[in-house]
């Protein structure tokens, strides 16, 4: 009787045990822009994204709690990194996903490495995250600037169009852009005309786009991003230069671009992207069950990215029996063998944090090919994994060895 | 001189001259306390504004100046500080004093230049410096453009207290913010802040009473250039990072924003606005994009119904002439 009673109670123990390991909260920061430049990017839509993926996930049902915070770093690395330092100290957040701006998502990198936890990046385009700044704790889900431009400068080059004319923002950011489009189109048989620099921010590139069209260039490339690339586009289209024979290509531009140009003005646009909603059935279910929770909008990529980031991580820790404290662990898991996610398909994470899966080239369509709201785009060409970003070697990440 | 003006009488006076030390225990009390109750690395942050926005306050409050370049001797002190701190491996003291003689330099030749001016062309003139040197830190490799500079060692002050440590840090920062503000309200209280108020109130009297006014505009601009470096450069130590953010225009207005709500040319407004306009930056983060909105709203409400600032209204209520 007494062994039965020491037993009983070793078993209510044990019960108790695992059900308090099972009733730890996994929380989940959502920082991004809220309020400008990046906002219909990330923003918003990049907490429905991860509300998405705790409910598709279905590790609620398996008994762990999940709860998602969100916050606006308002583009300012230090109310970022203190936001982040705040949510893991006081709040006790696991991970962190999203946070455009790449000078904010290094800053917290260096936290999230510093503090063990998991940093899910989605929004932000620098490719130092996986270079010189990897960092163990890191994934670096849907795109970089390295992937973008190098995969739209290729797939170009590949359709025909070999002659290119830049026009470069003049800043680290665009020369680096122009830099490696230029590369991967002179590797494949392409040739540069020429660049011009163009002061950054700009609001006026009449005489710049007079150049690159008497440049008789078959391609111009944008090496600019946001407001930039927005204002080139407009008054490219003003000045007839699509029409003109001529095709634009952008090295760093969003669905939410194109919308916000509209097609008359944005037709036959050339970009990269790692996600389009009406290229299958499982993209085009998740667009549109987005979509109804925000305000009609279909995803962008990298809202995309943050809830097959969220939901790789959530199925990652519930794997683990609910253990997100060690954040290297959680990330040394996720790493070892590939994903299969439904909107990216088959997803495997590198050493050095970078998240290897196929791109897509795509164009953006006339106005009289679109079918309504949100049928924008396209698609060109399927870049694969293998090809789409930078080879592990050649991005001076620490972490990776030989 | 002070006296004839002074209508109060000698008991009202001496009450009058221990608000200004009461108010000041309450702050240092306050700080120490703080970081118990708060979330310290929020508390470095927002002494750094302080500090900033008092420096600010110096040439607006007690000379008159608008300089709406401040950002340019902010942000490029935390790069420079940042940048000894994390390319030549200086220790921190070294790198917050490289970061300050750099916001020093860049103040003597942008003063010299502005002093020339007044009013709105004096602010174009500081305006138009500070984005000079904003776009030259977006080009600069050093700067690492939009990247900013990241993962800056806090390093061990004198090679044995090392400023990892939360306690350390945050007692190092208190000790620079109190020496700033304390080296501030002596600049006010002596003669040539005297002289300095001359100024605001008439140059041009000044002037007929002998004193080279363009002298004692020029050391101003410098003193509040140099302590707005210091904060950017111990800024950049605690957060280990420094960023276009600062050196950009933005931050030039809203260390503007701060003065005013707190309180133009009052000792402690300046400190009490960079804290509330940092506390909303955060306590509103979770609001999204109702931030500026409401920031605006306040920079709104503080013009139409307290002009004076959230102290300088409170000096006036309990009857307190500097506070």
């Amino acid at each position: 009787m007494k062994r039965f009673f020491a037993l009983a109670a070793l078993a209510v123990a044990l019960t108790c045990g695992s059900a308090q390991a099972q009733n730890k909260t996994i929380k989940i920061g959502v920082l991004s822009d809220m309020s400008s430049l990046y906002a219909a990017i990330g923003g918003p839509g990049s907490v429905v994204a991860a509300k998405m993926a705790v409910e598709d996930s279905g590790v609620e049902k398996k008994g762990l709690k999940v709860e998602i915070l969100s916050a606006d770093h308002q583009n300012k690395p230090d109310i970022g990194a203190s936001i982040v330092r705040h949510w893991i100290d006081v709040d006790h957040v696991d991970a962190v996903a999203d946070t455009p701006t790449s000078s904010v998502a290094l800053a917290v990198n260096q936290v999230v490495k510093e503090k063990n936890k998991v940093f899910l990046i989605s929004g932000a385009g620098s490719s130092d995250l996986t270079g010189k700044a990897c960092s163990p704790n890191s994934v670096h889900w849907t795109y970089d600037t390295w992937a973008l431009a190098h995969g739209t400068g290729k797939a170009i080059v590949e359709s025909g169009k070999k002659t290119w004319f830049f026009l470069t923002a003049d800043y680290a950011f665009g020369h680096a852009l122009e830099r490696d489009t230029a590369a991967v189109v002179k590797a494949n048989g392409g040739k540069v005309l020429g660049t011009v620099n163009v002061p950054f921010p700009a609001t006026d590139f009449s005489s710049f786009l007079l150049q690159a069209q008497a440049s008789k260039a078959q391609v111009i490339g944008l090496a600019n991003a946001g407001g930039d690339t927005i204002n080139a586009i407009k008054q490219a289209h003003e000045f007839g230069i699509v029409k003109g024979g001529q095709s634009l290509a952008g090295l760093l531009v969003f669905v939410t671009d194109v919308h916000s140009l509209g097609l008359e003005t944005s037709q036959g646009l050339l970009f990269t992207t790692a996600y389009y909603w009406d290229r299958n059935d499982a993209s085009r279910n998740f667009g549109k069950r987005f979509a109804k929770q925000h305000n009609g909008a279909m995803p962008t990529m990298v809202q995309a990215g943050v809830y097959s980031s969220v939901l790789a991580y959530l199925k990652t820790v519930a794997a683990m029996g609910g253990k997100a404290d060690d954040g290297k662990a959680v990330m040394d898991k996720m790493k070892s063998k590939p994903i299969d996610d439904p909107l990216f398909g088959k997803v495997t994470i590198r050493q050095d944090g970078r998240a290897i899966h196929d791109m897509y080239l795509v164009e953006v369509k006339k106005p009289s090919e679109s079918k309504g709201a949100w049928d924008y785009l396209n698609i060109r060409a399927t870049i694969p994994a293998k090809e789409a970003f930078r080879p592990l070697n050649e991005g001076g990440c620490p972490l990776v060895k030989g | 001189m002070e006296r004839v003006v002074d209508p109060l009488t000698e008991s009202e006076s001496t009450l009058r001259a221990q608000s200004g030390r009461i108010a000041f225990a309450i702050m240092v009390a306050a700080l120490i306390v703080a970081p118990f109750m708060t979330y310290p690395l929020f508390l470095m942050q927002a002494m750094c504004f302080a500090l900033f926005a008092c420096a600010f306050n110096l040439l607006i409050g007690y000379v008159g100046l608008l300089s709406f370049g401040h950002a340019l001797y902010f942000g490029w002190a935390s790069y420079l500080s940042a940048y000894s701190a994390k390319a030549w491996g200086l220790p921190p003291a070294l790198a917050i004093l490289t970061g300050t003689a750099t916001a020093a330099v860049c103040g003597l030749v942008a003063g010299a230049l502005a002093i020339r001016r007044q009013g709105i062309y004096f602010a174009m003139i500081t305006l138009a410096l500070a984005q000079m040197m904003y776009f030259f830190a977006v080009q600069a490799q050093f700067t690492g453009g939009e990247d900013g500079i990241q993962a800056v060692p806090r390093g061990k002050l004198f090679g044995f207290v090392n400023l990892q440590n939360e306690a350390a840090m945050y007692i190092v920062v208190l000790v620079i913010f109190l020496a700033g503000f304390l080296l501030i309200y002596r600049i006010i209280h002596s003669p040539f802040g005297e002289v300095l108020k001359a100024i605001r109130e008439n140059e041009t009297r000044a002037i007929s009473l002998g004193y080279k006014t363009e002298r004692y505009k020029l050391l101003a601009f410098v003193l509040s250039a140099t302590l707005a470096g210091l904060a950017g450069a111990t800024k950049a130590i605690v957060l280990q990072l420094a960023s276009l953010t600062d050196v950009n225009w933005p931050m030039s207005g809203e260390v503007v924003l701060m003065t005013l709500v707190g309180g133009l040319g009052t000792i402690f407004g300046p400190v009490v606005g960079a804290f509330v306009i940092l506390v909303m930056q955060y306590k509103l983060a979770p609001l999204g994009e109702w931030v500026l909105v409401i920031q605006g709203a306040i920079f709104v409400a503080c013009v139409l119904l307290f002009r004076r600032g959230i102290i300088g209204e409170l000096a006036n209520r309990l009857r307190i002439r500097e506070l």
